[in-house]
Parts: structure tokens; C-alpha cells; sequence
């Protein structure tokens, strides 16, 4: 009987998500609730990894702003990350971009996937 | 009218709320519940609503005779009813007695965990991992004191069986009601394995 929770849980996947790699740089549009009103907050940053899959699919992505390197973590099937556009294809050997956060500047740069 | 049924679960998943927030459930097939039996205070004593749910091909003779030519149910379970109209025998109770936002009780039958130690069973912290200690990770301990009072008292804590035993979770949230489908999900985790029988019921401390 899991046919049941598979439909509960494809009912809740977006139908158009970009395919996203790690290494890819990407602008994931949040709702951020301010008072009373909601607006789009965009965050753009390198895919650092990628989550589980099915409705807790999640992409981690991280930039430095400020000096400061930020990671956050969207659940891609949230109602409240808006949309996920890919910027750039970067061409990485591994899954896990962890190596990323001990450098800095220049040495944060990825390779463009050629097509 | 009665205030609980019987179900079975079917397992846990993850789901997006009105405010999209990840909430966890756990996913409960109701299907709608048939009255095989209605006691009553003259003829039993007592008044009760005897439901049943989830047929099954193999039954025993004497409960073949109790649901004669009605499905046949590998279920019974008695509800205590409650005013308002009036159930008879072989009508039937989905789950639109429950509602999105309401507070329920599940009662099911824990996993079996098997003759367990007294760290997994009473949560004992154990022994020291080292100095010197040689086979007295896991252990309990003293377990009372000498010749005063002579022997250990009833009820101390040691290893034995855990787990397969009737479990009670209250004020759990309906997240959902999926009425086509008969299922129900409910916040957090429900006693018991994948296809179990759980009974839900409105939760008796809390009215939502």
C-alpha cells in the first residue's frame, strides 16, 4: 500500500524545477513574510550539494556576502521558495562541494560545463 | 454517532502546511467502518457500538457466525456512542466524523523490540566505557541493598521484554482529511509497524 503515500507525496512536487547540479550557480526566489505583506527575496550562490529526493528534495547553496560565507538550505517543493533559476553550469568532479568553504576569492572559482 | 474508528497505518512522510512549513505525518487508512453489533444497557448492560474494519478471507467459526452473511471483518472493536443520531446494525462510519485541525488520540501495538537490556528499556545510562571496567557497559547496576531489607523490591526496573504492547499517543493533529482516499494524516509518529491496525479516536483531553 505505499501507492498511497507515493501519490500524497507527488502531489506535493513542483512540476517545472530546473534540473540543478552541484557547482551550478543558482538564484532561488524565497516569499519572505515582512508585517503584512510578502515579497520575493532572491539568494544567489554556487550549489554546494543536493539534498534527499521526493517532497524533502533540498538544494544548499552558498555565497559570501560581505565577507562572511552563508549557506542556506531550500527545500526546492516549498511553497515558499518561489522559483530556482540555473545562472551558470559549473563542470565539478564530486558531489559534496564541502572543499569550497575553506578557501576563499579566486580559489572559490568553478569551471563552466562546456555543451 | 461514535468518536473513534479503526484504521491502519501505513507508514510516515513529510508534507507542506498552509504556511509552508515541513510538517511530519503519519499516514492512516480509514475506510469506512461497518456496525456489526449495537449493545445496548437492557439486552448487555452496557451501551456500545461494536465496529469492524479490513476484511480478510480467513476467519474462525464463531466470529463467521457473529457477522453471518455481512463481510467479513478482521476487526472488531467497541466504541462507546455518543448522542445524536443513532447507529444500527450495518450501517457504516467513515472518517468524515474527523476534521482538518482536530485533536486525536491512536491507539496501536508498539513494534516488538524483544528481550531487551535495561539501557534500551528503562533508559539506564549504564557503566563507565572505561577505567578498568571489564563487561559493565550495559549494566544495571545495584539493584537494592543487603541483608536489610533481604530481597529486591517489586517492581525494579531490569531487562526484559519491550515493545509489542497496547500504546496510546494523544493530542496528535489532523494535518489532513483525504476523503476520496480514506486516509487520514496525522502529525508525528503512531505507535506500531507499517499495516498495523491503529484505532483513532477524538482526543479525550483536548477538544480542538
Amino acid at each position: 500500500m505505499g501507492t498511497i503515500i507515493d501519490s500524497i507525496n507527488r502531489q506535493q512536487l513542483k512540476e517545472h524545477v530546473p534540473d540543478i547540479f552541484p557547482g551550478d550557480t543558482v538564484r532561488v526566489s524565497v516569499k519572505v513574510v515582512e508585517g503584512n505583506r510578502e515579497r520575493l527575496q532572491a539568494f544567489e550562490g554556487t550549489v554546494l550539494r543536493l539534498g534527499k529526493s521526493g517532497p524533502a528534495r533540498s538544494v544548499t547553496v552558498r555565497r559570501v556576502a560581505h565577507g562572511v560565507g552563508v549557506e542556506r538550505t531550500f527545500l526546492v517543493n516549498s511553497p515558499r521558495v518561489d522559483k530556482i533559476e540555473v545562472v551558470r553550469r559549473g563542470d565539478v568532479r564530486r558531489a559534496r562541494l564541502y572543499y569550497l568553504r575553506d578557501r576563499v576569492g579566486k580559489a572559490t572559482r568553478i569551471r563552466e560545463k562546456r555543451t | 454517532m461514535v468518536e473513534g474508528l479503526i484504521g491502519r497505518k501505513l507508514g510516515m512522510t513529510q508534507v507542506f502546511d498552509d504556511a509552508g512549513v515541513t510538517v511530519p505525518v503519519t499516514v492512516i487508512e480509514v475506510e469506512p467502518n461497518l456496525v456489526t453489533q449495537v449493545k445496548t444497557p437492557e439486552k448487555d448492560g452496557y451501551s456500545a457500538v461494536q465496529l469492524g474494519a479490513i476484511s480478510t478471507k480467513r476467519l474462525n467459526k464463531p466470529r463467521k457466525g457473529h457477522l453471518k452473511d455481512r463481510p467479513q471483518l478482521r476487526y472488531l472493536r467497541e466504541f462507546t456512542p455518543v448522542s445524536g443520531d443513532t447507529l444500527d446494525l450495518g450501517d457504516t462510519v467513515d472518517l468524515a466524523i474527523f476534521a482538518k485541525g482536530d485533536m486525536v488520540d491512536v491507539v496501536g501495538v508498539s513494534k516488538g523490540k524483544g528481550f531487551a537490556g535495561v539501557v534500551k528499556r528503562h533508559h539506564f545510562a549504564g557503566g563507565p566505557k572505561t577505567h578498568g571496567q571489564s563487561d559493565r557497559h550495559r549494566a544495571p547496576g545495584s539493584i537494592g541493598a543487603s541483608s536489610t531489607p533481604g530481597r529486591v523490591f517489586k517492581g525494579m526496573r531490569m531487562a526484559g521484554h519491550l515493545g509489542h504492547e497496547r500504546t496510546t499517543v494523544q493530542n496528535l493533529r489532523v494535518v489532513d482529511v483525504l476523503a476520496d482516499r480514506n486516509v487520514l494524516l496525522v502529525r508525528g509518529a503512531v505507535p506500531g509497524a507499517r499495516n498495523e491496525m491503529v484505532l483513532v479516536r477524538k482526543a479525550v483531553k483536548r477538544r480542538a
